[in-house]
């Protein structure tokens, strides 16, 4: 699924040094379990997003593994502590091998 | 109506298969747990699962976990065909061991969440879910 993907990401502008700050990610993603059949009875073929990351300044925030059970439009809140001004990279990683990847800055003040 | 001998063999083998199917979804589980905690025992406490006890449509059903001091989490959902959910790896700027997200359920089951700790411990808790609506299509 490589048409209409969109990530969407809510994160601070502006933190602390050292602050815990909290993130929100939405991705739109059909999310196809593998599990449905079409009208003919034939399963649809399985195609989710199996992977997601977040990194900030090249250090992990958190690394998920999805499954088929995971909703569509895969949905993720977590926390984040920033220790200095950066690039907050995530990325999601597609079952037919496309990357998606979205980068929010985060400033100190 | 007589039977040949074929034939009860194959109905035996049948009723066999019937009787062992629903709990095959749950040895599924405990695969996927032994596989995570290489056999390890799963203590209780120290980890927070929160799952609503009613979700009307399993296609999406709000959920978070939480293990302070964990380095990653899975969830899983013993009655779904495939009980892997996700798997929560924690870097070393997270903020806080916990993430929510939103999961499919494929009718009213348990769902399990298991952390492993800095320590190489692993706990354990679970909530049941009644689902209205199934959430895996079929």
């Amino acid at each position: 699924m490589a048409s209409g993907v969109k990530p969407r990401v809510k994160a601070p502008k502006k933190a602390a040094a050292g602050e815990t700050v909290t993130i929100k990610t939405l991705i739109s993603h059909k999310m196809e379990s593998g599990q449905r059949k079409n009208k003919d009875g034939s399963p649809i073929p399985r195609s989710i997003i199996n992977r997601f990351t977040c990194d900030f300044n090249g250090q992990n925030v958190i690394d998920i593994e999805l499954a088929p059970a995971i909703s569509t439009n895969p949905y993720f809140q977590f926390d984040a502590t920033i220790p200095d001004a950066g690039d907050m990279v995530f990325t999601w990683y597609d079952d037919d091998g496309d990357v998606y990847t979205t980068t929010k800055s985060v400033a100190i003040g | 109506m007589e039977f040949s001998r074929r034939e009860t063999l194959a109905l035996g083998l049948g009723a066999a298969v019937a009787t062992v199917l629903p709990f095959r979804a749950l040895a599924n589980a405990d695969e996927a747990i032994g596989a995570f905690t290489g056999g390890a025992d799963t203590g209780e406490g120290g980890i927070t699962l929160t799952a609503p006890e009613i979700a009307e449509n399993g296609n999406t059903v709000p959920i978070s976990v939480s293990a302070a001091g964990a380095t990653s989490i899975m969830v899983l959902a013993a009655g779904n065909p495939v009980p892997a959910v996700a798997t929560f790896n924690f870097g070393p700027l997270a903020g806080s061991q916990g993430a929510s997200t939103r999961i499919r359920l494929a009718g009213t089951q348990d769902v399990i969440a298991i952390a492993k700790m800095a320590d190489g411990s692993f706990v354990k808790a679970s909530s049941t879910v009644k689902v209205t609506i199934g959430g895996c299509g079929g």
